[in-house]
Protein backbone atom coordinates (compact mmCIF):
# COMPACT_ATOMS: atom_id res chain seq x y z
CA UNK A 1 0.00 0.00 0.00
CA UNK A 2 1.01 3.50 -1.14
CA UNK A 3 0.01 5.81 1.07
CA UNK A 4 0.84 9.68 0.02
CA UNK A 5 -0.39 12.17 3.31
CA UNK A 6 -0.49 15.61 2.02
CA UNK A 7 2.28 15.89 0.20
CA UNK A 8 3.88 19.56 -1.55
CA UNK A 9 6.47 19.94 -3.71
CA UNK A 10 7.99 23.42 -4.46
CA UNK A 11 10.99 23.40 -6.45
CA UNK A 12 12.96 26.27 -6.23
CA UNK A 13 14.13 28.63 -9.16
CA UNK A 14 15.96 31.66 -9.34
CA UNK A 15 12.81 33.38 -9.99
CA UNK A 16 10.31 32.49 -8.08
CA UNK A 17 9.44 29.44 -5.87
CA UNK A 18 7.34 27.19 -8.23
CA UNK A 19 4.71 24.87 -6.66
CA UNK A 20 4.21 21.25 -7.95
CA UNK A 21 2.37 19.84 -6.31
CA UNK A 22 0.00 21.08 -2.95
CA UNK A 23 -1.38 18.75 -0.79
CA UNK A 24 -1.86 15.68 -2.30
CA UNK A 25 -3.40 13.13 -0.29
CA UNK A 26 -4.04 9.29 -2.09
CA UNK A 27 -3.66 5.44 -1.16
CA UNK A 28 -3.12 3.17 -3.57
CA UNK A 29 -4.08 -0.40 -2.25
CA UNK A 30 -2.08 -3.41 -3.34
CA UNK A 31 -3.26 -5.16 -6.19
CA UNK A 32 -4.89 -2.33 -7.60
CA UNK A 33 -3.96 -0.33 -11.28
CA UNK A 34 -3.90 3.10 -9.74
CA UNK A 35 -4.44 6.30 -12.58
CA UNK A 36 -3.34 9.59 -11.99
CA UNK A 37 -4.60 11.92 -15.07
CA UNK A 38 -3.69 15.28 -15.65
CA UNK A 39 -2.80 17.99 -18.59
CA UNK A 40 0.48 18.80 -18.76
CA UNK A 41 1.93 20.57 -16.45
CA UNK A 42 -0.15 19.50 -13.71
CA UNK A 43 2.13 17.82 -11.80
CA UNK A 44 1.28 14.68 -12.22
CA UNK A 45 5.25 13.40 -13.52
CA UNK A 46 6.27 15.59 -10.03
CA UNK A 47 3.53 12.98 -8.14
CA UNK A 48 5.05 9.83 -9.53
CA UNK A 49 8.65 10.87 -8.91
CA UNK A 50 7.67 11.53 -5.10
CA UNK A 51 6.27 8.02 -4.91
CA UNK A 52 9.60 6.60 -5.05
CA UNK A 53 11.34 9.41 -3.81
CA UNK A 54 13.32 10.79 -6.86
CA UNK A 55 11.68 13.99 -6.12
CA UNK A 56 12.24 14.53 -2.84
CA UNK A 57 8.44 16.49 -1.20
CA UNK A 58 9.34 19.61 0.24
CA UNK A 59 6.48 18.57 2.98
CA UNK A 60 4.37 15.23 3.75
CA UNK A 61 5.03 11.91 3.78
CA UNK A 62 5.43 9.09 1.63
CA UNK A 63 3.94 5.92 3.38
CA UNK A 64 4.93 2.60 1.68
CA UNK A 65 3.27 -0.54 3.86
CA UNK A 66 2.63 2.28 6.82
CA UNK A 67 6.54 3.21 6.67
CA UNK A 68 7.49 6.14 5.83
CA UNK A 69 10.20 6.35 3.06
CA UNK A 70 11.34 9.93 3.83
CA UNK A 71 12.81 8.65 7.62
CA UNK A 72 15.01 5.77 5.42
CA UNK A 73 18.33 6.32 5.33
CA UNK A 74 19.97 6.42 1.56
CA UNK A 75 21.35 3.65 1.75
CA UNK A 76 18.12 1.53 2.91
CA UNK A 77 15.84 3.71 0.47
CA UNK A 78 18.03 2.13 -2.24
CA UNK A 79 17.11 -1.15 -1.20
CA UNK A 80 13.25 0.16 -0.83
CA UNK A 81 13.32 1.11 -4.73
CA UNK A 82 13.80 -2.02 -5.75
CA UNK A 83 10.60 -2.84 -4.79
CA UNK A 84 8.93 -0.30 -6.76
CA UNK A 85 10.14 -0.78 -10.58
CA UNK A 86 9.36 2.25 -13.04
CA UNK A 87 9.24 2.83 -16.54
CA UNK A 88 8.92 6.05 -18.93
CA UNK A 89 8.05 7.61 -21.68
CA UNK A 90 11.15 7.38 -23.60
CA UNK A 91 12.05 4.02 -22.35
CA UNK A 92 15.43 5.36 -21.23
CA UNK A 93 17.35 1.70 -21.42
CA UNK A 94 20.65 1.45 -21.05
CA UNK A 95 21.82 1.99 -25.19
CA UNK A 96 25.75 0.24 -24.94
CA UNK A 97 23.86 -2.98 -23.25
CA UNK A 98 22.07 -5.57 -25.05
CA UNK A 99 18.59 -6.26 -24.51
CA UNK A 100 19.42 -9.22 -22.01
CA UNK A 101 22.22 -6.91 -20.01
CA UNK A 102 19.82 -4.58 -19.57
CA UNK A 103 17.48 -6.93 -18.05
CA UNK A 104 20.17 -7.80 -15.35
CA UNK A 105 21.00 -4.31 -14.59
CA UNK A 106 18.85 -3.88 -11.80
CA UNK A 107 19.69 -7.59 -10.80
CA UNK A 108 23.36 -6.64 -11.19
CA UNK A 109 23.25 -3.96 -8.77
CA UNK A 110 21.29 -6.01 -6.27
CA UNK A 111 24.47 -7.90 -6.07
CA UNK A 112 22.58 -11.33 -7.61
CA UNK A 113 25.25 -13.32 -9.37
CA UNK A 114 25.65 -13.65 -13.00
CA UNK A 115 24.37 -17.27 -13.77
CA UNK A 116 21.20 -16.66 -11.74
CA UNK A 117 20.78 -12.68 -12.95
CA UNK A 118 20.92 -14.17 -16.66
CA UNK A 119 18.45 -16.60 -15.83
CA UNK A 120 15.76 -14.48 -14.75
CA UNK A 121 16.28 -12.25 -17.18
CA UNK A 122 15.74 -14.57 -19.97
CA UNK A 123 12.22 -15.95 -18.07
CA UNK A 124 11.08 -11.81 -17.69
CA UNK A 125 11.63 -11.59 -21.57
CA UNK A 126 9.79 -14.28 -21.96
CA UNK A 127 7.26 -13.12 -20.49
CA UNK A 128 6.94 -9.80 -22.38
CA UNK A 129 7.61 -11.94 -25.63
CA UNK A 130 11.33 -11.09 -26.65
CA UNK A 131 12.84 -13.58 -25.91
CA UNK A 132 14.39 -14.14 -28.97
CA UNK A 133 15.88 -10.47 -29.20
CA UNK A 134 18.03 -10.93 -25.99
CA UNK A 135 21.44 -10.07 -28.12
CA UNK A 136 20.42 -6.55 -29.45
CA UNK A 137 20.45 -3.77 -28.70
CA UNK A 138 17.80 -0.41 -28.13
CA UNK A 139 18.32 1.19 -30.96
CA UNK A 140 17.76 -2.08 -33.47
CA UNK A 141 14.46 -2.18 -31.09
CA UNK A 142 11.17 -0.30 -32.08
CA UNK A 143 9.86 1.72 -29.43
CA UNK A 144 7.14 -1.17 -28.57
CA UNK A 145 9.73 -3.56 -28.24
CA UNK A 146 12.19 -1.05 -26.05
CA UNK A 147 8.91 -0.52 -23.42
CA UNK A 148 8.93 -4.50 -22.81
CA UNK A 149 12.80 -4.22 -22.48
CA UNK A 150 11.84 -1.49 -20.14
CA UNK A 151 9.20 -2.93 -18.26
CA UNK A 152 11.09 -6.45 -17.72
CA UNK A 153 14.19 -4.58 -16.52
CA UNK A 154 11.94 -3.01 -14.27
CA UNK A 155 10.33 -6.49 -13.11
CA UNK A 156 13.83 -7.68 -12.65
CA UNK A 157 13.94 -7.32 -8.72
CA UNK A 158 10.43 -8.72 -8.19
CA UNK A 159 9.16 -5.30 -6.86
CA UNK A 160 5.76 -5.08 -5.47
CA UNK A 161 4.93 -1.58 -7.34
CA UNK A 162 5.23 -0.71 -10.83
CA UNK A 163 5.31 3.26 -11.68
CA UNK A 164 4.75 3.84 -15.70
CA UNK A 165 5.04 7.87 -16.21
CA UNK A 166 3.33 8.39 -19.40
CA UNK A 167 4.90 5.02 -20.57
CA UNK A 168 2.41 4.66 -23.62
CA UNK A 169 2.77 8.34 -24.73
CA UNK A 170 5.32 8.11 -27.40
CA UNK A 171 3.71 5.07 -29.09
CA UNK A 172 1.12 4.61 -31.52
CA UNK A 173 -2.15 3.02 -31.09
CA UNK A 174 -1.21 -0.46 -31.66
CA UNK A 175 1.28 -0.80 -29.18
CA UNK A 176 -0.04 1.27 -26.64
CA UNK A 177 -2.75 -0.98 -26.80
CA UNK A 178 -0.47 -4.32 -26.74
CA UNK A 179 1.63 -2.47 -23.88
CA UNK A 180 -1.32 -1.99 -21.79
CA UNK A 181 -2.56 -5.37 -22.52
CA UNK A 182 0.54 -6.68 -20.72
CA UNK A 183 0.56 -4.62 -18.21
CA UNK A 184 -2.89 -5.69 -17.09
CA UNK A 185 -1.30 -9.55 -17.36
CA UNK A 186 1.50 -8.41 -15.48
CA UNK A 187 -1.20 -7.17 -12.80
CA UNK A 188 -3.35 -10.10 -12.74
CA UNK A 189 -0.38 -12.74 -13.03
CA UNK A 190 2.33 -11.33 -10.61
CA UNK A 191 -0.04 -9.04 -8.33
CA UNK A 192 1.86 -6.19 -8.93
CA UNK A 193 -0.06 -3.15 -8.15
CA UNK A 194 0.29 -0.30 -10.90
CA UNK A 195 0.31 3.34 -10.87
CA UNK A 196 0.05 4.99 -14.64
CA UNK A 197 0.11 8.33 -14.93
CA UNK A 198 -0.97 9.76 -18.19
CA UNK A 199 -2.93 12.22 -19.94
CA UNK A 200 -4.82 10.21 -22.19
CA UNK A 201 -8.16 9.11 -20.90
CA UNK A 202 -8.43 6.14 -22.75
CA UNK A 203 -5.77 4.33 -20.48
CA UNK A 204 -7.24 5.33 -17.79
CA UNK A 205 -10.42 3.52 -19.19
CA UNK A 206 -8.85 0.36 -20.20
CA UNK A 207 -6.78 -0.85 -17.74
CA UNK A 208 -7.25 1.39 -14.31
CA UNK A 209 -9.69 0.38 -11.65
CA UNK A 210 -9.34 3.74 -9.73
CA UNK A 211 -8.05 7.11 -11.15
CA UNK A 212 -6.97 10.39 -9.52
CA UNK A 213 -7.68 13.73 -11.71
CA UNK A 214 -4.60 15.90 -11.05
CA UNK A 215 -4.87 19.53 -11.97
CA UNK A 216 -2.97 22.68 -10.85
CA UNK A 217 -1.02 20.50 -8.43
CA UNK A 218 -3.81 19.57 -6.39
CA UNK A 219 -5.86 16.17 -6.86
CA UNK A 220 -9.43 17.53 -8.04
CA UNK A 221 -11.28 14.46 -7.84
CA UNK A 222 -10.67 10.89 -6.72
CA UNK A 223 -12.38 7.53 -7.52
CA UNK A 224 -13.51 4.57 -9.18
CA UNK A 225 -13.06 5.34 -12.70
CA UNK A 226 -16.31 4.03 -13.64
CA UNK A 227 -17.85 6.48 -11.29
CA UNK A 228 -15.35 9.18 -12.66
CA UNK A 229 -16.02 8.37 -16.07
CA UNK A 230 -19.98 8.49 -15.54
CA UNK A 231 -20.27 11.30 -13.25
CA UNK A 232 -17.53 13.79 -13.32
CA UNK A 233 -17.44 16.40 -11.10
CA UNK A 234 -14.84 18.12 -11.74
CA UNK A 235 -14.77 20.48 -14.32
CA UNK A 236 -11.09 18.96 -15.49
CA UNK A 237 -12.22 15.43 -15.03
CA UNK A 238 -15.74 16.90 -17.42
CA UNK A 239 -13.10 18.61 -19.49
CA UNK A 240 -10.70 15.00 -19.93
CA UNK A 241 -13.76 12.56 -20.34
CA UNK A 242 -16.19 14.83 -21.93
CA UNK A 243 -14.26 16.30 -24.67
CA UNK A 244 -15.73 18.85 -26.64
CA UNK A 245 -15.63 17.31 -30.25
CA UNK A 246 -14.63 20.30 -32.87
CA UNK A 247 -18.45 19.64 -34.64
CA UNK A 248 -20.79 19.98 -31.20
CA UNK A 249 -18.98 23.86 -31.09
CA UNK A 250 -20.37 24.97 -34.05
CA UNK A 251 -23.72 26.91 -33.04
CA UNK A 252 -26.24 26.30 -36.01
CA UNK A 253 -28.59 27.46 -33.80
CA UNK A 254 -30.84 24.37 -33.21
CA UNK A 255 -31.31 22.85 -29.96
CA UNK A 256 -29.23 20.37 -28.21
CA UNK A 257 -29.14 17.76 -25.86
CA UNK A 258 -26.57 16.44 -24.42
CA UNK A 259 -27.25 12.45 -23.09
CA UNK A 260 -25.19 10.85 -20.32
CA UNK A 261 -24.85 7.00 -19.91
CA UNK A 262 -23.76 5.90 -16.83
CA UNK A 263 -23.98 1.72 -17.10
CA UNK A 264 -27.34 1.80 -15.62
CA UNK A 265 -29.79 2.62 -18.40
CA UNK A 266 -31.70 0.12 -20.56
CA UNK A 267 -30.71 -0.60 -23.91
CA UNK A 268 -30.60 0.55 -26.76
CA UNK A 269 -31.95 3.78 -25.19
CA UNK A 270 -31.43 6.36 -28.27
CA UNK A 271 -33.66 3.67 -30.22
CA UNK A 272 -36.50 3.30 -28.12
CA UNK A 273 -36.61 6.83 -27.71
CA UNK A 274 -36.75 7.54 -31.71
CA UNK A 275 -39.53 4.98 -32.23
CA UNK A 276 -41.44 6.25 -28.82
CA UNK A 277 -41.40 9.63 -30.08
CA UNK A 278 -41.97 8.75 -33.62
CA UNK A 279 -39.86 11.76 -34.35
CA UNK A 280 -36.11 11.10 -35.82
CA UNK A 281 -32.94 13.09 -34.42
CA UNK A 282 -29.50 13.49 -35.53
CA UNK A 283 -26.72 12.42 -33.42
CA UNK A 284 -24.05 15.12 -33.62
CA UNK A 285 -21.15 13.28 -31.09
CA UNK A 286 -21.45 10.15 -29.65
CA UNK A 287 -18.18 9.34 -27.28
CA UNK A 288 -19.36 5.47 -25.41
CA UNK A 289 -17.53 2.88 -24.28
CA UNK A 290 -18.20 -0.33 -22.97
CA UNK A 291 -16.88 -1.33 -19.41
CA UNK A 292 -17.81 -4.39 -17.86
CA UNK A 293 -20.60 -4.92 -20.25
CA UNK A 294 -21.84 -1.17 -19.64
CA UNK A 295 -21.75 1.62 -21.89
CA UNK A 296 -20.34 4.44 -20.61
CA UNK A 297 -19.72 8.13 -22.19
CA UNK A 298 -22.36 10.97 -24.05
CA UNK A 299 -23.81 11.74 -26.70
CA UNK A 300 -24.95 15.07 -28.34
CA UNK A 301 -28.47 14.95 -30.60
CA UNK A 302 -29.82 17.51 -32.51
CA UNK A 303 -33.35 17.86 -31.64
CA UNK A 304 -35.84 18.40 -34.26
CA UNK A 305 -36.76 22.10 -35.58
CA UNK A 306 -40.27 21.51 -34.80
CA UNK A 307 -40.74 22.82 -30.78
CA UNK A 308 -43.61 20.21 -30.45
CA UNK A 309 -41.49 17.50 -31.87
CA UNK A 310 -38.68 18.67 -29.66
CA UNK A 311 -41.13 19.03 -26.68
CA UNK A 312 -42.04 15.40 -26.97
CA UNK A 313 -38.33 14.04 -26.97
CA UNK A 314 -37.73 16.56 -23.96
CA UNK A 315 -40.53 14.79 -22.03
CA UNK A 316 -39.68 11.35 -23.23
CA UNK A 317 -35.57 11.78 -21.55
CA UNK A 318 -37.75 13.15 -18.70
CA UNK A 319 -39.28 10.19 -17.89
CA UNK A 320 -36.99 7.33 -19.20
CA UNK A 321 -34.44 8.36 -16.18
CA UNK A 322 -31.57 9.39 -18.35
CA UNK A 323 -29.23 11.75 -17.71
CA UNK A 324 -29.27 14.26 -20.07
CA UNK A 325 -28.30 18.21 -19.92
CA UNK A 326 -29.34 21.09 -22.32
CA UNK A 327 -26.70 22.27 -24.73
CA UNK A 328 -25.58 25.97 -24.49
CA UNK A 329 -25.87 27.51 -27.95
CA UNK B 1 67.35 16.41 -54.06
CA UNK B 2 67.34 15.25 -50.61
CA UNK B 3 70.28 16.83 -47.81
CA UNK B 4 73.56 15.29 -46.89
CA UNK B 5 72.11 16.37 -43.12
CA UNK B 6 68.55 14.41 -43.61
CA UNK B 7 71.21 11.12 -45.30
CA UNK B 8 72.87 11.46 -42.25
CA UNK B 9 70.28 11.85 -39.72
CA UNK B 10 68.74 8.49 -40.92
CA UNK B 11 72.17 6.53 -41.28
CA UNK B 12 72.92 7.50 -37.72
CA UNK B 13 68.98 6.28 -36.49
CA UNK B 14 68.38 9.90 -35.11
CA UNK B 15 65.07 10.56 -37.64
CA UNK B 16 63.72 6.93 -36.25
CA UNK B 17 64.27 7.67 -32.90
CA UNK B 18 62.76 10.95 -33.49
CA UNK B 19 59.25 8.92 -34.35
CA UNK B 20 59.91 6.58 -31.51
CA UNK B 21 60.30 9.45 -29.17
CA UNK B 22 57.06 11.29 -30.54
CA UNK B 23 55.06 8.54 -30.56
CA UNK B 24 55.86 7.35 -26.82
CA UNK B 25 55.82 10.47 -25.22
CA UNK B 26 52.25 10.88 -26.78
CA UNK B 27 51.54 7.48 -25.43
CA UNK B 28 52.71 8.12 -22.31
CA UNK B 29 51.47 11.53 -21.51
CA UNK B 30 48.21 10.62 -22.46
CA UNK B 31 47.77 7.45 -20.65
CA UNK B 32 48.48 10.01 -17.21
CA UNK B 33 46.28 12.95 -19.05
CA UNK B 34 43.92 10.60 -18.47
CA UNK B 35 44.54 9.06 -15.11
CA UNK B 36 44.25 12.74 -13.61
CA UNK B 37 41.63 14.07 -16.20
CA UNK B 38 39.30 11.23 -16.02
CA UNK B 39 38.79 11.12 -12.25
CA UNK B 40 38.52 15.24 -12.33
CA UNK B 41 36.17 14.88 -15.67
CA UNK B 42 33.86 12.79 -13.88
CA UNK B 43 33.91 14.60 -10.65
CA UNK B 44 33.12 18.17 -12.47
CA UNK B 45 29.99 15.80 -13.77
CA UNK B 46 29.06 14.49 -10.89
CA UNK B 47 29.74 17.51 -8.51
CA UNK B 48 27.40 20.03 -10.77
CA UNK B 49 24.61 21.82 -9.57
CA UNK B 50 22.51 19.06 -11.73
CA UNK B 51 24.60 16.41 -11.18
CA UNK B 52 24.01 13.37 -9.12
CA UNK B 53 25.92 14.26 -6.26
CA UNK B 54 25.74 18.19 -6.25
CA UNK B 55 28.69 19.74 -4.28
CA UNK B 56 28.44 23.37 -5.53
CA UNK B 57 32.08 24.68 -3.78
CA UNK B 58 34.05 21.82 -5.10
CA UNK B 59 33.16 22.25 -8.42
CA UNK B 60 33.28 25.56 -8.65
CA UNK B 61 37.18 25.16 -6.96
CA UNK B 62 37.95 22.35 -9.80
CA UNK B 63 36.43 24.57 -12.42
CA UNK B 64 38.59 27.63 -11.78
CA UNK B 65 41.58 25.16 -10.94
CA UNK B 66 40.99 23.98 -14.86
CA UNK B 67 40.28 26.79 -16.19
CA UNK B 68 43.50 28.64 -14.98
CA UNK B 69 45.95 25.59 -16.56
CA UNK B 70 44.14 25.96 -19.74
CA UNK B 71 44.40 29.48 -20.35
CA UNK B 72 47.84 29.68 -19.96
CA UNK B 73 49.70 29.01 -23.33
CA UNK B 74 51.39 25.70 -23.27
CA UNK B 75 55.05 27.01 -24.44
CA UNK B 76 54.54 29.06 -21.06
CA UNK B 77 53.20 26.74 -18.90
CA UNK B 78 55.56 24.30 -19.77
CA UNK B 79 58.47 26.81 -19.31
CA UNK B 80 56.51 27.14 -15.65
CA UNK B 81 56.25 23.71 -14.86
CA UNK B 82 59.90 23.01 -15.50
CA UNK B 83 60.50 22.68 -11.04
CA UNK B 84 57.53 20.11 -10.93
CA UNK B 85 59.11 17.99 -13.75
CA UNK B 86 62.42 18.20 -11.71
CA UNK B 87 60.66 17.40 -8.24
CA UNK B 88 58.86 14.54 -9.77
CA UNK B 89 61.07 13.21 -12.04
CA UNK B 90 64.61 14.20 -10.99
CA UNK B 91 65.46 16.12 -13.85
CA UNK B 92 64.34 19.24 -15.46
CA UNK B 93 65.20 18.18 -19.05
CA UNK B 94 65.08 15.21 -21.37
CA UNK B 95 61.62 13.28 -22.53
CA UNK B 96 60.94 12.70 -18.85
CA UNK B 97 60.62 15.94 -17.50
CA UNK B 98 58.77 16.48 -20.67
CA UNK B 99 56.11 14.18 -19.71
CA UNK B 100 55.35 15.72 -17.02
CA UNK B 101 54.89 19.09 -18.19
CA UNK B 102 52.61 17.67 -21.20
CA UNK B 103 50.74 15.66 -18.21
CA UNK B 104 50.11 18.58 -16.69
CA UNK B 105 49.49 20.89 -19.23
CA UNK B 106 47.54 17.98 -20.70
CA UNK B 107 45.42 17.05 -18.06
CA UNK B 108 42.79 20.35 -17.64
CA UNK B 109 41.99 19.63 -20.89
CA UNK B 110 41.39 15.86 -20.51
CA UNK B 111 39.21 16.85 -17.96
CA UNK B 112 36.76 18.97 -20.01
CA UNK B 113 36.71 16.30 -22.91
CA UNK B 114 35.81 13.59 -20.36
CA UNK B 115 33.26 16.27 -18.73
CA UNK B 116 31.76 16.91 -22.12
CA UNK B 117 31.65 13.50 -23.02
CA UNK B 118 29.74 12.22 -20.08
CA UNK B 119 26.98 14.97 -19.79
CA UNK B 120 25.93 13.54 -23.38
CA UNK B 121 24.72 10.70 -21.22
CA UNK B 122 20.75 11.12 -20.97
CA UNK B 123 19.28 12.47 -18.10
CA UNK B 124 16.36 9.73 -18.06
CA UNK B 125 18.56 6.96 -18.40
CA UNK B 126 20.51 8.09 -15.09
CA UNK B 127 16.99 8.36 -13.48
CA UNK B 128 16.26 4.92 -14.04
CA UNK B 129 19.31 3.89 -13.12
CA UNK B 130 18.42 5.96 -9.92
CA UNK B 131 14.90 4.36 -9.62
CA UNK B 132 16.73 0.68 -9.89
CA UNK B 133 18.32 1.44 -6.77
CA UNK B 134 21.66 2.56 -8.02
CA UNK B 135 24.36 4.43 -5.88
CA UNK B 136 25.85 7.59 -7.18
CA UNK B 137 29.17 5.61 -7.36
CA UNK B 138 27.53 2.44 -9.44
CA UNK B 139 25.73 5.40 -11.51
CA UNK B 140 29.24 6.33 -12.42
CA UNK B 141 30.83 3.50 -12.47
CA UNK B 142 28.24 1.03 -14.62
CA UNK B 143 26.28 3.76 -16.28
CA UNK B 144 27.96 7.09 -16.95
CA UNK B 145 31.33 5.64 -18.33
CA UNK B 146 30.30 2.54 -20.02
CA UNK B 147 27.10 4.50 -21.33
CA UNK B 148 29.59 7.51 -22.83
CA UNK B 149 32.12 5.18 -23.89
CA UNK B 150 32.21 5.97 -27.74
CA UNK B 151 32.22 9.26 -27.24
CA UNK B 152 35.04 8.96 -24.49
CA UNK B 153 37.27 7.40 -26.90
CA UNK B 154 36.13 9.74 -29.69
CA UNK B 155 37.66 12.51 -26.97
CA UNK B 156 40.59 10.41 -26.52
CA UNK B 157 41.85 10.58 -29.98
CA UNK B 158 41.66 14.06 -30.15
CA UNK B 159 43.25 14.69 -26.96
CA UNK B 160 46.17 12.18 -28.25
CA UNK B 161 46.72 14.55 -31.44
CA UNK B 162 46.48 17.96 -29.15
CA UNK B 163 49.40 16.13 -26.80
CA UNK B 164 51.60 14.97 -30.10
CA UNK B 165 51.43 18.82 -31.04
CA UNK B 166 52.23 19.79 -27.54
CA UNK B 167 55.18 17.30 -27.17
CA UNK B 168 56.90 18.79 -30.55
CA UNK B 169 57.05 22.07 -29.01
CA UNK B 170 58.98 20.21 -25.90
CA UNK B 171 61.99 19.73 -28.47
CA UNK B 172 62.46 23.92 -27.95
CA UNK B 173 63.56 23.60 -24.31
CA UNK B 174 65.36 20.29 -24.59
CA UNK B 175 62.54 17.52 -24.97
CA UNK B 176 63.05 14.60 -27.70
CA UNK B 177 60.89 13.62 -30.67
CA UNK B 178 60.18 15.33 -34.14
CA UNK B 179 60.03 18.75 -32.76
CA UNK B 180 63.25 18.52 -31.62
CA UNK B 181 64.34 17.42 -34.78
CA UNK B 182 62.61 20.22 -36.90
CA UNK B 183 63.81 22.50 -34.80
CA UNK B 184 67.60 21.89 -34.14
CA UNK B 185 68.22 20.42 -37.43
CA UNK B 186 65.93 21.96 -39.41
CA UNK B 187 65.09 25.45 -38.49
CA UNK B 188 68.15 26.67 -36.70
CA UNK B 189 70.58 24.68 -39.64
CA UNK B 190 68.44 26.12 -42.22
CA UNK B 191 67.68 22.85 -43.62
CA UNK B 192 63.85 22.92 -44.70
CA UNK B 193 63.82 19.68 -45.95
CA UNK B 194 64.37 18.26 -42.64
CA UNK B 195 61.59 20.42 -40.93
CA UNK B 196 59.40 19.17 -43.73
CA UNK B 197 60.26 15.55 -43.55
CA UNK B 198 59.44 16.03 -39.87
CA UNK B 199 55.68 18.02 -40.60
CA UNK B 200 54.99 14.98 -42.94
CA UNK B 201 56.31 12.10 -40.43
CA UNK B 202 53.39 14.14 -37.68
CA UNK B 203 51.34 14.17 -39.84
CA UNK B 204 51.27 10.59 -41.08
CA UNK B 205 51.15 9.37 -37.18
CA UNK B 206 48.16 11.67 -36.91
CA UNK B 207 46.59 10.01 -39.07
CA UNK B 208 47.14 6.44 -38.02
CA UNK B 209 46.15 7.44 -34.40
CA UNK B 210 42.77 9.04 -36.01
CA UNK B 211 41.94 5.88 -38.14
CA UNK B 212 42.52 3.35 -35.80
CA UNK B 213 40.23 5.49 -32.74
CA UNK B 214 37.44 5.87 -35.25
CA UNK B 215 37.84 2.04 -35.99
CA UNK B 216 37.82 1.41 -32.46
CA UNK B 217 34.33 3.86 -31.92
CA UNK B 218 32.76 2.18 -34.64
CA UNK B 219 33.25 -1.22 -33.27
CA UNK B 220 32.53 -0.09 -29.39
CA UNK B 221 29.53 2.45 -30.37
CA UNK B 222 26.13 0.24 -29.92
CA UNK B 223 24.01 3.49 -31.14
CA UNK B 224 24.63 2.61 -34.62
CA UNK B 225 22.91 0.55 -36.25
CA UNK B 226 24.42 -2.67 -37.80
Amino acid sequence: MIELVHLGKVFQTAAEPIVALEDVSLTIEDGEIFGIIGLSGAGKSTLVRCINLLERPTSGDVLLDGKSLLALPQKELLTVRRQIGMIFQSFNLFEQRTVLKNVCYPLEIAGVSKAEAVKKARKLLELVSLADREKAYPSQLSGGQKQRVAIARALATDPKYLLCDEATSALDPNTTQSILSLLKKINRELGVTIVVITHEMRVVDQICDRVAVIDKSRIAEIGRVSDIFSNPQSEIARELILPQSPLTKKKIGKERVRIIFDGTEAQPAIADMVLACQTPVSIIFADTKELDGKSYGHMIIQLPEDAMQAERITAWLNASGLKFTKEAQ
Amino acid sequence: MISEMLAKLWQNGILQLGIWETVYMTLISTAFAYLIGLPLGLLLVVTDKNGIHPISWLNRVLGIVVNAFRSVPFIILMIAMLPVAKFVVGTSLGNKAMVVTLVIAAAPYVARMVESSVKEVDNGVIEAARAMGTSSFKIVWKVLIPEAKPSLITGAIISMVTILGYSAMAGTIGGGGLGQIAITYGYQKYNDDIVWICVVLTVIIVQIIQEAGMLLVRKTDKRIRQ
